[in-house]
């Protein structure tokens, strides 16, 4: 029994769909990411789950009790807000106890939930302050921790580390796996961060115009994205994409463009069929120099070289076609070099030109 | 200070900047003469014996202790208590139920708006001529009930020297307010929605989220209204010239009212000025504490 | 939506889990008459006609002959519709000596609001520009003694202000009072227009000035056709505040000058003669007029507006 499972759920503001038909099962423990650009209806999914948005249609599910029509206190879920959204006039020992006051639960019970609360998250020292006096990461902390105490199954994150700055999230992403760890619990958590998600997520879920275009584990989402969409949304920098067509004319499956002939026989196709396509290779990928027996191979001259500390970014034109290569930057070559690039094709990504799918 | 180079002089400080500065002579002349110079005038003067002129003769504070005296003047006081505090807790209290109303995703909206807030488009002396009817005993809301069968009934507040001044009171708080429900309906949508969000997750009824949350959250738009309020209320005199002339008998003076007609009728300079400055101590007692607690505080 | 018998075929034998179709589906129910609504509208519909009653009241009384006021209450609808009160409040109604109606303090208020409002606004926008990009040493001390001035009850300035009118003429004339109305609506003003001049981007002031334009030019050519949202915001208060204005009136003009709310209480609260309610109703409707008008047209500006200038009170 999945701990919680969405159904034909479909949510529109009027007269415009926001979610379409979605379904989604999240098993128990798991850590659920949606992952989306801004307006892809992740957060409104969320929102839906929480019980704080009606839904137009579909059913929702949580521990298999049908939750469609519940309130979000009864539903046995805890939510941590970008905004953090404390309460600013209580201390934070009175932000953690507040919902329990007034669902009547008992006082040592209270009082024994929050010393375990404060334990997990290192809170102690702050009970007593107001949420103006801390920093961005101890609320964020807190808010954490208000929901950590409502003893819940189902964790629900809706960005919660957008508002801070890059070293604190980065140590946030770590405590709250760490969280995860710990607890066990499900979570699902809402972010347009693609490197929240890949390292936090068990299995992510992209996001589009109100529906999912892919739900798996994040190493198969970026190998094999099933749509152009996720390959160029996933992965930074981008993956490269050559415009092109798949042909078969000499019997084995070749992928041509001007200047560029790749052999596909290591590709493992989905569906082949010749035709207009685009051929995605990501950076890291590519060789320069190296030497090795690539299936495909190729000269390319060196336009840019943006180093980035441990890699360097390539810029390299082949066949009149952007093509960036990662590399370490012992091996960088400098500007105006001509160079030779190689990959295998094994680890590409095609699609079909017009609608974008995985071929 | 100045290595005299000749040919390349900077140019004088008071030329520098100089349409601006002219731009800004108006606000200087008002600034300067009016508000700053007009004030400490009248409270000058106020130590003085004026009478139909102003004059320099200094009596100290003869003017003060005629004022608070003065039976007209203590009753304009208290009328001005009243109605002060009275107006303040009404128009906050249903000001704010009326902003949290239509906070709740209400239908017509902006029709409802509209309705609580066009009183305020209107005058005082508009507004206090409209009452002066509605309250008329012979015509107004008393016969209605009397000819309903309520014989007996008696609501004549602009004719009964007692209550008079909550006569004054209906009138005012119908003209104002709608203006305090759109500064608490600007409050309460400046409120981060995630706050609403939070409190339903943890389960906490609506008008406790209200009470324990919201509310505390709007401390300032609380206080920057009431301070509105109450510089209003102190400047209170059209209404009550509209809708009472100052009687029945004198019941229902107000401060500003005394001002106007020691200055201008009674021809009592002095007791014109005291009283005025006596006006000013009061604004001063509400917004200077205000202020501190406002901009004093982020320095 | 499908047939319903479809539906059963296709749960029964599928997992149960998989297809859970029983059991709440799509929105919350919602009752359009729940308690919560009821009680909701209810309240806001019996506050609203708390509201409305008193221009109700007043149309009906200024529609109705005396006769049927003297018989009739006041919230009877008129059973017969005369205009002849309105007519009598707008050309004949006597204030004093004078019987040539309202018009004439119409006429007055006009005169005196629009010049008012082109005057006021244009200084303080002036004002607010300079203050906003082009400080000058003592600047910000003047602007604090003027919002401060703002909260001084005008009756501790009113007599300087006869003097300082007495001695350059203007006393009881209108623009006596015009020049009245620009000081007291500066503080507000200024301070509406500085602070939207300070939200324009400061690049765009340092470009203008790099490119050579002077004080004048960048008023006029940029922030100015920038500024037109805020211009409406403060004629709307403008023409609001100085129309409904009655003490700087009765202080600063005399009976043949007087605006019109000084007059149509002079006429409503005349001791001489008999009453006349019906004629004062349509006076009282006729003076709320212009203010009402503005506030139907303008709308979300007027909130604006009234948002910005309710310090002035």
């Amino acid at each position: 029994m999945p701990s919680v499972a969405v159904r034909n759920l479909s949510l529109n503001f009027g007269a415009v769909p926001v979610l379409k038909n979605l379904d989604l099962d999240i098993e128990e423990g798991e850590f659920l990411v949606l992952l989306g650009p801004s307006g892809c209806g992740k957060s409104t999914l969320l929102n839906c789950i929480a019980g704080l948005l009606d839904v137009s249609d579909g059913q929702i599910f949580i521990k298999g009790k049908n939750v469609t029509w519940e309130e979000p206190k009864d539903r046995g879920i805890g939510m941590v807000f970008q905004s953090y959204a404390l309460y600013p006039q209580m201390t934070v020992k009175g932000n953690l106890t507040f919902g329990l006051k007034n669902a009547g639960v008992a006082r040592d019970e209270i009082a024994r939930r929050i010393a375990r609360t404060a334990e997990i998250l290192q809170i102690e020292p702050l009970l007593d302050r107001k949420p103006a006096q801390l920093s961005g990461g101890q609320r964020q902390r807190v808010a954490i921790g208000r929901a950590l105490v409502r003893d819940v199954d189902v964790f629900l994150f809706d960005e919660p580390l957008s508002n801070l700055d890059a070293k604190l999230r980065s140590e946030l992403r770590v405590e709250i796996k760490r969280l995860h760890q710990k607890l066990a619990n499900t979570m699902i958590y809402v972010t347009h961060d693609q490197i929240e998600a890949m390292t936090l997520a068990d299995r992510i879920a992209v996001m589009k115009g109100g529906l999912i275009q892919q739900l798996d584990h994040p190493q198969e989402i970026y190998k094999r994205p099933v749509n152009r969409y996720v390959a160029g949304f996933i992965g930074s920098p981008g993956m490269n994409f050559l415009d092109g067509a798949v042909s078969t004319d000499t019997g084995a499956p070749r992928f041509k463009a001007e200047g560029i002939d790749i052999p596909l026989d290591n590709y493992r196709f989905e569906n082949a069929r010749p035709g207009a396509a685009v051929f995605g290779i990501r950076p890291e990928h590519i060789g320069i120099n190296s030497g090795d027996d690539w299936p495909f191979s190729a000269a390319a001259s060196v336009e840019i070289v943006e180093p980035m500390g441990s890699d360097t970014l390539v810029w390299t034109r082949l066949g009149g076609q952007n093509l960036t290569i990662r590399v370490s930057s012992e091996r960088a070559p400098r500007t105006g070099d001509q160079v030779s690039v190689g990959f295998d094709p094994m680890n590409a990504s095609l699609f079909d030109a017009a609608s974008g799918v995985r071929l | 200070m100045s290595i005299s180079g000749n040919e390349v002089r900077r140019p004088s400080r008071l030329f520098r900047n100089l349409s601006a500065k002219i731009a800004s002579i108006p606000m200087i002349l008002t600034a300067l003469f009016v508000f700053l110079g007009g004030t400490l005038w009248t409270v000058l003067y106020s130590f003085t014996n004026s009478k139909l002129l102003p004059r320099l003769k200094f009596v100290g504070l003869d003017q003060y202790e005629r004022l608070w005296s003065a039976p007209r003047w203590l009753t304009s006081i208290e009328n001005l208590l009243v109605y002060g505090v009275l107006s303040l807790i009404f128009s906050l209290v249903i000001g704010f139920l009326l902003a949290a109303l239509l906070d709740q995703k209400i239908r017509f909206e902006g029709v409802f708006r509209t309705i609580f807030l066009y009183p305020f488009a209107l005058s005082f002396v508009v507004t206090g001529l409209t009452w002066q009817w509605i309250l008329n005993p012979d015509f107004g809301v008393q016969r209605l009930v009397r000819n309903a069968g309520w014989e007996s009934f008696t609501f004549n507040p602009l004719y009964d020297q007692r209550i008079v001044i909550y006569g004054i009171l209906i009138a005012g708080l119908w003209q104002g307010t709608g203006l305090v429900m759109c500064l608490m309906l600007a409050g309460l949508r400046g409120i981060d929605e995630d706050i609403w969000k939070a409190a339903r997750v943890d389960g906490i009824p609506m008008w406790k989220t209200y009470m324990f949350i919201v509310i505390p959250m709007m401390r300032p738009v609380f206080i920057t209204t009431l301070v509105i309020i109450a510089s209003g209320i102190v400047r209170l005199y059209d209404l009550v010239v509209a809708q009472t002339s100052g009687g029945p008998g004198g019941a229902s003076e107000v401060p500003a009212k005394y001002v106007y007609d020691y200055m201008f009728l009674a021809q009592n300079l002095g007791q014109g000025f005291a009283a005025s400055t006596m006006m000013l101590v009061t604004v001063a007692i509400v917004v200077v504490p205000w202020a501190y607690l406002e901009f004093g505080r982020r320095r | 939506m499908s047939n319903p018998g479809t539906l059963a075929a296709a749960v029964v034998g599928a997992d149960a889990f998989r297809a859970p179709l029983e059991g709440p589906r799509g929105a919350r129910p919602r009752r359009a008459l729940s308690r919560r609504n009821i009680f909701l509208y209810g309240t806001l519909i019996v506050v609203a006609l708390y509201y409305l009653v008193p221009l109700y009241v007043m149309i009906v009384t200024s529609l109705k002959g005396m006769p049927e006021i003297r018989l009739g209450n006041i919230f009877a609808p008129p059973v017969e519709i005369t205009f002849e009160p309105w007519v009598k409040a707008w050309a004949t109604a006597c204030t004093g000596l004078n019987c040539d109606g309202l018009s004439r303090g119409f006429w007055n208020s006009v005169r005196i609001t629009v010049p008012s409002v082109i005057f006021s606004i244009a200084v303080a926008s002036v004002n607010g520009y300079a203050l906003a990009n082009w400080r000058f040493k003592g600047a910000d001390t003047f602007f604090t003694i003027l919002i401060v001035g703002a909260f001084i009850p005008y009756q501790v300035m009113i007599y300087p202000i006869v003097i300082l009118l007495r001695e350059i003429g203007l006393y009881g004339t209108l623009w006596g009072l015009i020049i009245v109305h620009s000081i007291f609506g500066m503080p507000i003003l200024t301070l509406l227009f500085r602070n939207y001049f300070a939200s324009v981007p400061e690049e765009l002031f340092k470009a203008a000035r790099v490119d050579g334009a002077g004080f004048w030019r960048i008023y006029f050519v940029i922030m100015l056709p920038m500024a037109l949202p805020i211009f409406v915001v403060a004629i709307i208060l403008q023409i609001t505040g100085i129309w409904n204005d009655f003490l700087f009136g009765v202080i600063y003009t005399k009976p043949d000058t007087y605006p019109m709310t000084v007059q149509l209480n002079n006429i409503v609260n005349s001791v001489q003669g008999v009453k006349e309610y019906n004629v004062n109703m349509a006076a009282t409707i006729l003076t709320g007029l212009v203010p009402l008008i503005v506030y139907f047209v303008s709308g979300k500006l007027f909130v604006r507006g009234i948002a910005a200038g309710a310090v002035k009170g």
